[in-house]
């Protein structure tokens, strides 16, 4: 007895030193997932990112200074002029809120960081809590083994990395922890029945739609579990209780954020999840009712609901068909983003370009290809016996990293096992010695021993469950250690194998930091390049910004491309026309035909618009390829698609968009030609584009209307100034203006009418 | 034509003032026996500020002691006037040893002097007695003094300034002999008021000497030059000095630049700035350079939307030089913002003195030659300290603020200092006195260790401690048995593990006698097994028991009997192998034929084997 209770205290202690272990790996696993997305933060410095994150960080902003009602409230009229853009109404929330509350906590402890710096580093500590969500789900499912490696794997996933390094403040950041913490209060729920953690679950299923678009993932997928279980019998009160609250309580909750609001039970990604929830009160009823009655009454019972069942769901169904509406009015970041969603899960993405070309013209929404697919989960590709491609990589990756978390574990188990018990000499087990042939044994060797190296197999990887942890350290030989006898591999093999393991987590390992490190941390507002004599930096964007802050009035209006309009909102604190919350196609469309349109005309669209300033990237110089002559023939297309006088043919020579002497004169001659090119040739005397790789088509022309009031250094981002309308036609304009003015909606009618 | 239009221009805007003069001179001052025996004068031009220094002789005529000289200044120029100084120069000829101490200077208001002049009171250390003399050198610094005119132009013109001086010294006294020399920077001058005694040599424009003139004589004159020097105006700057006894003083500088010259109008061409920089972009200027102390480390320039990739840095043993280049050249009324930061050793800036200590640290901004409208210079004391004090050469505002920083509980003491029209001569040294207990700062180190050992307390006790709501709820007390439940079972688990084991090692004592024959020691082996199983058997009874007993276990109870049955038919058959192979070897009856007789019981004792191996799995798995 002494000897067992001696024993069972080398047991819990042994515990306890594995769950210390696990804490600490855990604790590591969270630096790990912290440091890696720091790259962009030591090579270039802390800014925030891109586009998306730079409007977020307006919000935030706004959210510090001036509260939360204010934030609710907020009518922003610095974009989308003359409309505005409500957008305590048509902003997930949750990722403002979270960094707002950060920075709140941290101010009210005296630590006085600044709203960037937290918005800065809101992606990386959210990574760390994902791969923290992601060992308690893969724990949860396959024991903590798996959970840890699930955890290292995610902490260090391309995909994940490319939307959470410091500075993409974007919604994915806290969206994808939201996700995996769902996921993992459901099995949680499911495996213990508790309402308390049910409640649990339809709070972070409140986060997640408080987070990102993409909560229509879990509002769909948990459904289909839950039918995939009830069709396969595993009906549970559990599953009960893992579902039916999560669907009232939160949908109830997802209702009060103002973006969802009644979309939460009026669109058509919810259904599904109404749906199942009829279909589990129905089953629970039949249960509880084959339980009341007996077998003879119960059939009958069963002839009765399933016609009235039926009938119920047909009057159910066509009523639900009645209500769908459809989504025009909604707002078009969420349009683009359930569309793309939906797109991109059928492998679709012609539709979406042939139809609605503002959808098509985000990279996003481009179908992935295969090294993009590699890029961004790796090795992981291999480990996970699913081939879906699709551009929902950022979703695919946590489900990827559990998988592999749970083969790379198991393969490990598996083959340590089988060395474990070879290699005799590794245990000093006293107990007997071996050599004999056990009758019940395959393989000839000792069988006792293996306790002991199983325990230290437990210590060592942690891949035990805690379950067997608790068990004695004396433990004689069992059916499972049979079972496991019985998959032992040869020596040789297992050993191989172990090592190839270990060189494929090493090549992830190394791809990831490669990625981490060259791939995904430039935060393209800040561009650079290795030439012989070192580093040179681009700095024009923020030059622009800056200058269009300080030298300009408050209240001037600025027109560019949608892609620049969270930046200049934000760097440059100036209105407007149009920015990359593409909610409204006309306006975009108004943009973009402006600027395919002649010096002229387009001034006249620009001037109706109140523009005083207008703003276009150019890297024929530097050789910077996503310009805006790169990106022109969009602005034709969506500009075509409102104003039908924009012919995207016009602008093609025998179906190909060039710019050189080929290029047709409607092409030479259109406002962001012209607005690129001006005096371009001037630098070389060739006018030699570097992005397009040739000579631009016409090289000499004045400006009449716009006049250059900045260029940058790079002359990546050329500023212009409309020319104050002449004195000679002031009483014209002044007549279409009264025209314009007394029609009512006749502005954009007019831009139709435009003559060209 | 221009240069006419120019000229009748200028005349208009002197014009005014020129009447003043001649209405004053006509008026006089209370009457002094001052005079000035000599003034030699130089105006240094060649940067947007303007210093004017005055080398006065002074003779007193007459019989009283006098104790202190007037200046006097015409109202255009003191509402510029940034900086006074005046200092006795003491020695003859080339080698003056003019001691740095200015003296005593203040602003008086003599009742019949016209409100168009400004009259300063200089006060001389000690009285200058009859017949004496002495050299009385005045320092006078101008900001926005000079003129752009014409006010605005294009990226290609020049810059050009206009100056109105008097050629003569405006002087409350009778002035003996005087002579002007004017600096102007190596470049084109438009005009000059030509004088008789007019001179230009090279870039030196000399005016004089003139003799004999009686008070207030003034003799407008007007320059009209080019100047391309940086214009740089800081409409605000904000000058944070952040001391920190753990060996730093942290000093960081918001600046709210304007180029300040001549406006500029029209396009800004890129392509001819950087084709022709000096031709296209002169009145330009691309960078500005800041002289920090030596051994700044950790120097940062950034503005609110990030760090700026554009300056260098380099230093030695006596100063560190900053060069900055703002985000975008900076043409005529461009306006830029930008912050500096750097961090400096504390030991060469706090100095300890009766117990009290010391900031010793410049007062201006490090940049050359720069204009500050406002200047905020704020000092961060650490939190805790007492009894402040402030000692700057000049006048300034002052007041007290609190900051609250890291870890901080109450806030820091602030002292705020703001001053208008700071030049660099006011880059002087002042001192901020205060009484710091050096125990203090060791506050926020244990503040923290505290914080986490709390933290780390709190999750013991929360571990440890039993946190239900209610003690006597059914729920509770179910959770409480069920886990008693639990116990025992696997309590049970843990007995017929023992069990399983001794019948291993039974199964080897067999084998051992396969090998050996040793049927004595399989046989010992075979008694002390029996007794343990014995034993085990006994110590099963006090936990089924229980768990018949127990209301929470009904389910799982039939599950475990069956086990414990199980279990014994195995023990059974395997005591009976056993003593039919020991009977075997003792009989000496060959292998084969003992194997056989066996068989059957073996096949049993695997088929039994696998069955407790299942419930053992079912009964772990609850």
């Amino acid at each position: 007895m002494a000897a067992s209770d001696a024993q069972n205290g080398v047991s819990s202690i042994r515990h306890a030193f594995g769950n210390v272990l696990a804490f600490f790996i855990l604790l590591l696993i969270g630096v790990l997932a912290f440091s890696i997305r720091l790259f962009s933060v030591i090579k270039y410095e802390s800014v925030i990112h891109e586009f998306d994150p730079y409007f977020n960080y307006r919000v935030t902003q706004f959210l510090t200074k001036n509260g939360i009602y204010d934030f609710w409230n907020w009518f922003d009229d610095r974009t989308w002029y003359p409309l505005g853009r409500v957008i305590g109404g048509t902003v997930y929330p949750g990722l403002t809120l979270t960094a707002g509350t950060l920075w709140w906590i941290l101010n009210s402890l005296n630590i006085p960081l600044s709203v960037e710096t937290v918005c800065v580093f809101t992606a990386p500590i959210f990574s760390a809590f994902a791969s923290w969500a992601t060992y308690l789900l893969t724990k949860e499912v396959k024991g903590a083994g798996a959970g840890l490696t699930a955890a290292v794997l995610l902490a260090m996933v391309p995909s994940y990395i490319s939307r959470s390094v410091a500075g993409s403040y974007d919604n994915e950041a806290v969206a994808i922890f939201a996700l995996i913490f769902t996921f993992y209060l459901y099995i949680k729920t499911l495996n213990t029945g508790s309402l308390f953690y049910a409640t649990l679950n339809s709070i972070a299923y409140f986060y997640m739609v408080c987070s990102w678009g993409g909560y229509t993932f879990i509002i769909n997928l948990i459904p289909m579990h839950v039918l995939l279980c009830i069709v396969t019998g595993r009906y549970s009160s559990r599953l009960y209780i893992a579902y039916a609250p999560l669907v009232v309580l939160g949908t109830l909750l997802a209702s009060l954020v103002p973006v969802v609001g009644f979309n939460a039970v009026m669109t058509s990604e919810h259904f599904a999840s109404f749906l199942v929830f009829i279909i589990i009160h129905v089953v629970a009823l039949v249960y509880y009712i084959k339980g009341v009655l007996s077998p003879k009454m119960f059939k009958v019972a069963v002839a009765l609901v399933v016609s009235v069942g039926l009938m119920l769901c047909y009057g159910g169904s066509t009523y639900s068909i009645g209500s769908i509406k459809p989504n025009k009015g909604m707002e078009w970041k969420k349009f683009k983003s359930v569309r793309s969603f939906l797109t991109s899960l059928l492998c679709d993405s012609t539709y979406a370009s042939k139809y609605i070309p503002i959808i098509a013209s985000v990279s996003e929404h481009q179908p992935p290809t295969w090294p993009s697919y590699f890029m961004d989960i790796n090795v992981l590709a291999f480990l996970v016996p699913a081939g879906i491609i699709v551009r929902l990589m950022l979703v695919l990756a946590p489900a990827a990293c559990i998988l592999s978390g749970i083969a790379l574990s198991q393969a490990f188990d598996v083959f340590t096992r089988s060395i474990k018990l070879q290699l005799p000499s590794l245990s000093d087990h006293s107990q007997v010695d071996a050599g004999v042939a056990s009758p019940e044994s395959v393989v000839p060797n000792d069988s006792v021993k293996m306790d002991k190296s199983e325990d230290t197999s437990k210590e060592r990887t942690s891949k035990k469950s805690k379950k067997k942890e608790k068990e004695p350290v004396e433990k004689p030989l069992s059916k499972s250690q049979i079972k496991k006898r019985l998959l032992v591999l040869p020596l040789e093999t297992s050993v191989i194998a172990i090592i190839l393991l270990v060189l494929l987590g090493a090549f992830y390992v190394v791809h990831s930091v490669w990625a981490a490190a060259e791939a995904y941390s430039a935060p393209s507002i800040v561009l650079t390049s290795h030439s012989h004599d070192g580093l040179h930096v681009f700095d024009d964007f923020r030059e622009a910004y800056a200058w269009l802050s300080h030298n300009t009035e408050v209240d001037d209006k600025v027109a560019s491309w949608w892609d620049y309009g969270y930046q200049t909102t934000a760097m440059a604190n100036r209105t407007v026309i149009v920015d990359n919350n593409t909610w409204n196609n006309t306006h975009i469309a108004t943009v973009g035909t402006a600027m395919s349109s002649p010096e002229k005309a387009a001034w006249e669209i620009f001037h109706s618009l109140d523009v005083k300033y207008v703003l276009v990237v150019f890297g024929g110089l530097v050789g910077y390829p996503s310009d805006d002559i790169n990106k022109f023939l969009w602005m034709v297309r969506i500009g075509g698609g409102v104003f039908p006088h924009i012919k995207e043919p016009d602008y093609l020579r025998d179906g190909q968009y060039r710019i050189d002497s080929m290029g047709t004169p409607t092409m030479l001659n259109c406002l962001m030609y012209k607005l690129s090119y001006y005096r371009f040739v001037e630098t070389d005397g060739k006018a030699f584009d570097r992005v397009r790789r040739t000579e631009i088509g016409k090289k000499y022309f004045k400006l009449t209307h716009f006049e250059e009031v900045f260029t940058t250094h790079h002359w990546m981002v050329r500023i212009y100034k409309l020319k104050p309308p002449k004195n000679r036609i002031r009483g014209k304009t002044k007549k279409s203006k009264s025209k314009t003015s007394s029609k009512p909606a006749s502005k954009r009618k007019g831009l139709k009418r435009n003559p060209f | 034509m221009k240069s006419g239009m120019m000229r009748s221009n200028l005349l208009l805007f002197i014009f005014p003032i020129v009447l003043a003069f001649v209405f004053l001179s006509s008026t006089v001052l209370s009457a002094s026996d001052l005079i000035l025996a000599k003034v030699d004068r130089r105006i240094d031009l060649t940067s947007q500020i303007v210093r004017i220094t005055a080398s006065l002789k002074v003779e007193n005529a007459g019989s009283d002691v006098v104790s202190e000289i007037l200046l006097s200044f015409p109202e255009n120029q003191a509402k510029h006037l940034a900086y006074l100084k005046a200092t006795l120069s003491e020695g003859k000829g080339k080698v003056k040893t003019s001691s740095g101490v200015g003296l005593p200077i203040e602003a008086i208001h003599p009742k019949d002097v016209p409100p168009a002049l400004t009259i300063y009171s200089v006060s001389l250390p000690k009285g200058l007695g009859k017949g004496r003399s002495l050299t009385l050198d005045v320092l006078a610094v101008y900001t926005h003094i000079l003129q752009p005119f014409p006010e605005k132009i294009n990226q290609a013109d020049i810059q050009l300034l206009l100056f109105q001086e008097s050629a003569q010294y405006l002087s409350p006294y009778a002035v003996k002999a005087q002579s002007l020399t004017v600096k102007l920077p190596d470049a084109r001058i438009e005009s000059y008021s030509k004088l008789e005694n007019a001179k230009l040599q090279g870039s030196e424009l000399k005016y004089g000497p003139y003799e004999n003139l009686p008070p207030f004589s003034f003799l407008p004159i007007v320059i009209h030059f080019e100047n391309n020097q940086p214009f740089a105006v800081a409409k605000e700057l904000v000058r944070e000095i952040e001391i920190s006894h753990w060996g730093n003083v942290q000093v960081t500088e918001h600046y709210d630049i304007i180029h300040a010259g001549a406006q500029s109008k029209g396009e800004f061409s890129r392509l001819d700035y950087q084709t022709k920089p000096y031709l296209r972009g002169a009145s330009a200027f691309r960078h500005l350079v800041a002289k920090l102390p030596p051994r700044a480390h950790s120097v940062y320039y950034r503005d609110e939307i990030g760090n700026i990739s554009t300056s260098s840095l380099w230093g030695d043993s006596k100063k560190t030089e900053l060069e900055i280049e703002p985000r975008y050249p900076m043409f005529g009324g461009w306006k830029i913002a930008f912050t500096i930061g750097y961090g400096l050793p504390l030991q060469d800036f706090l100095f300890g003195l009766d117990g009290k200590r010391f900031l010793n640290i410049t007062f201006g901004a490090p940049i050359n030659e720069l204009v500050i409208d406002n200047l905020f210079v704020k000092v961060v004391l650490p939190e805790g300290s007492k009894d402040i004090s402030v000692s700057v050469p000049f006048p300034v505002k002052e007041w007290q603020e609190t900051k609250i920083s890291h870890l901080d509980i109450v806030g820091r003491p602030v002292v705020v200092l703001e001053k208008n029209n700071v030049v660099p001569e006011h880059n002087e040294h002042f001192q901020v006195y205060y009484k710091f207990n050096s125990l203090s700062m060791l506050r926020e180190p244990l503040m923290l260790i505290s914080g986490f050992f709390f933290l780390f307390v709190a999750c013991i006790v929360y571990s440890h401690a039993d946190i239900s709501i209610s003690k006597s709820s059914a729920s509770y007390m179910a959770k409480l048995q069920w886990d008693e439940v639990q116990a025992t079972i696997q309590q049970v688990h843990g007995i017929i593990n023992r069990c399983l084991t001794a019948h291993d090692k039974l199964e080897t004592s067999l084998h051992e006698l396969s090998r050996t024959g040793d049927v004595q020691a399989c046989k010992a082996t075979r008694k002390s097994v029996d007794s343990s199983l014995k034993e085990l058997s006994k110590e099963l009874k006090q936990p089924l028991a229980f768990l018949q007993s127990s209301p929470q276990a009904a389910q799982i109870l039939p599950k475990v009997e069956e086990l414990v049955t199980k279990e014994r038919e195995l023990q059974e058959k395997l005591i009976l192998k056993h003593t039919t192979a020991v009977e075997g070897y003792e009989k000496k009856l060959g292998g084969r034929e003992i194997e056989n007789r066996i068989a059957s019981y073996q096949q049993k004792i695997t088929a039994l084997r696998r069955e407790i191996d299942d419930l053992m799995d079912l009964i772990d798995e609850i």
